[in-house]
């Protein structure tokens, strides 16, 4: 059962989950005692994938292929396994991913099992763990179509080297134009900021906060950690931060590997969706705030107080660590 | 124009989820369940296409009887008609292919669903009924417009947003943003005496078989103990999350 990993690439250059399912379908591939292959679209350099095991590459480069169009790619993708004779196919759980699993799935007559949290649990037949009920439980999940689907969860797997000689192929599909009858307008993203799908910890504010004049500190201490900054929902609603930092159950989900809640109650819907980030900080006036038994660290304390010290504090382990 | 809002019955996002049959599947008992709430927002935005230009809309679900009390409050925020696929909905791409043919029978020109259903976020129905029945998609859609059979789609993406021109037939998977939360719809006492009398069409499901399975179901394992740092004491924080947890 061979394996095809779908890699992302933005401005030509591999994005973070790119690696990790790369690193992740090696694993898998092993595992069949097969081997994975990768599609890249529009990289400047493919055969970096060969430093997470993977020993063949699909190039392709075509400028009708940017920005992200979600029919075409799940056709490309679709057009990759066949071209691999992949039984597996692994996407990681980036916005775009999401939107093409679907429309590959029903291309492929494939089961997808999306949000799974590690290797198989079995290879024949072949077992996932996932996540359900938004993150308060897991599901083994059988697949049992020919053609396998799996989304990886964010930083369930994460980067790991294995470095291998990776030969790079060019690869083109022959995509219909009718698969581009729903096409990108305008692309409207922050740029030269941490977001929260890929940022490696996250830094959230609640309505503890007060008001959005008070978010300088929030905003200063994501700065020093490279973090992206986030909110919980009724601060979204409150209009004092964008809606898209909303994290949560009916928000973005956060998988990073720190998130720091600041003026959060921990409502249960508020940790539906920031518990599968895998260390939490809780930093709240209130010691009975639900947060508390949430968090693997806590501190209990004014955040007007709190948070200037914690930046000043990591500002000195930056310069001692520099 | 007629719509089709797809709806998935689910427990409510307080609900303690606990699993019973030695673990092989969600504990029902003392749940309430509700309309997702990411098809709450599409549900709203169809009757805001049902108010200003005449559309019709129907409602879909598939699951058993106990779904009905959902349906029913799903007309009495305003929908026209229900369709209820009598089958347990035992995986995304069985759903996907009940909600497919119900499509085709209805002829509709927009189908409106959720990002994800939030008990077993499959987040794939919306994609495969759409690969199933090549119609347009737009996912994690926050904005739409429609102007005959153009139509302006607004979609969040990982930093930012992305704006999609498309056409008709359509499917969207929706949202919230997709109509302001303080617009969504909730029942008044007219409409909740209102769809007692409409037509809830209970239709079998068409042979399908369902793509994957779950095994069993687990709880996450009991979080240890908050270890606390005082609040004069910022830097053991520093230092707790450098060497312990290894995160910075
Ligand atoms: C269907 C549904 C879906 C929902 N989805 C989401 C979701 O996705 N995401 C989400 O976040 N919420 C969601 N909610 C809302 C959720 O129930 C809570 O209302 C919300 O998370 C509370 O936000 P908060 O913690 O910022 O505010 P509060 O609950 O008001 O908490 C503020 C906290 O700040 C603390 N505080 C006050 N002053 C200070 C200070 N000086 N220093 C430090 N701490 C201080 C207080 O002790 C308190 O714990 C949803 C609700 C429903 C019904
Ligand atoms: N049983 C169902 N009946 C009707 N619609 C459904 C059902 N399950 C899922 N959907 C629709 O598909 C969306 C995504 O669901 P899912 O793929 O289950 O996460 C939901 O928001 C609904 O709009």
């Amino acid at each position: 059962m061979s394996v095809l990993v779908y890699t992302e690439s933005e401005n030509g250059k591999f994005r973070k989950n790119a690696l990790e399912v790369a690193s992740y379908g090696s694993e898998v591939a092993r595992l069949l005692g097969s081997s994975a292959t990768a599609l890249s679209i529009n990289n400047e350099n493919p055969s970096q994938l060969g430093d997470y095991g993977i020993a063949s590459v699909l190039e392709v480069t075509d400028e009708a292929l940017d920005p992200f169009n979600a029919n075409a790619y799940a056709q490309l993708v679709a057009d990759a396994a066949a071209q691999a004779g992949a039984k597996v196919v692994i996407l990681s759980s980036s916005a775009d991913a999401k939107f093409m699993a679907g429309l590959l799935a029903g291309k492929l007559k494939a089961g997808y099992v999306p949000n799974v949290v590690g290797l198989p649990e079995s290879t024949s037949p072949l077992v996932v763990r996932r996540t359900a009920f938004s993150n308060k439980g897991f599901a083994n999940t059988k697949i049992l179509t020919d053609i396998k689907i799996i989304g990886l969860s964010k930083n369930a797997f994460g980067v790991v080297e294995n470095k291998v000689e990776a030969k790079v192929e060019a690869f083109s599909a022959s995509l219909d134009s009718s698969l581009f009858s729903t096409a990108s307008v305008e692309v409207d993203k922050v740029v030269g900021k941490a977001t929260i799908a890929d940022a490696d910890i996250v830094v959230s504010g609640g309505r503890g906060l007060k008001g959005p004049e008070n978010w300088g500190m929030i905003e200063e201490l994501a700065d020093v950690l490279g973090a992206a900054t986030a909110c919980s929902k009724p601060v979204s609603d409150l209009g004092w931060r964008p809606h898209s930092e909303h994290v949560g159950q009916t928000g973005k989900p956060v998988a990073s590997n720190l998130y720091i809640a600041i003026g959060i109650s921990g409502a249960i819907q508020h940790l539906a969706g920031v518990n599968a980030a895998k260390t939490k900080v809780v930093i709240n006036i209130d010691p009975e705030a639900p947060f508390f038994k949430a968090a693997d660290y806590g501190i209990v304390g004014d955040a007007f107080e709190v948070v200037p010290e914690l930046i000043e504090k990591l500002k000195e382990f930056k310069a001692q660590n520099a | 124009m007629k719509i089709l809002v797809c709806i998935s019955n689910v427990p409510d996002t307080t609900s303690k989820i606990n699993f019973t049959d030695d673990n092989s599947r969600f504990d029902t008992s003392g749940v309430q369940f509700v309309i997702n709430p990411n098809d709450e927002f599409g549900l709203t935005r169809a009757m805001w296409f049902k108010e200003k230009g005449g559309a019709t809309v129907h409602v879909a679900t598939v699951g058993e009887a106990t779904t009905e009390p959902t349906i029913r409050k799903a007309l009495a925020i305003g929908a026209d008609e229900a369709i209820r696929v009598d089958a347990e909905p035992t995986d995304g791409f069985f759903v996907a292919t009940q909600l497919a043919e119900v499509v085709k029978q209805g002829g509709y020109d927009l189908v409106i669903c959720g990002r994800e259903s939030i008990d077993y976020n499959g987040g794939m129905v919306p994609g495969i009924m759409a690969s199933l029945l090549g119609m347009n998609f737009v996912n994690t859609c926050i904005g739409l417009e429609a102007d005959g059979d153009q139509a302006t789609a607004v979609r969040e993406i990982d930093g930012g947003k992305e704006t999609l021109r498309t056409t008709l037939p359509l499917i969207i998977a929706g949202q919230k943003r997709l109509v302001e939360e303080s617009d969504l719809k909730i029942p008044n006492m007219r409409g909740i005496m209102m769809a007692r009398q409409k037509k809830l069409n209970v239709v079998p499901p068409v042979e399908a078989s369902p793509a994957s399975e779950d095994l069993r179901f687990e709880k996450p394992a009991p979080k240890g103990a908050v270890t606390l740092v005082d609040a004069t004491q910022v830097g053991e924080l520093v230092r707790l999350l450098h060497s312990e947890a290894k995160v910075i």
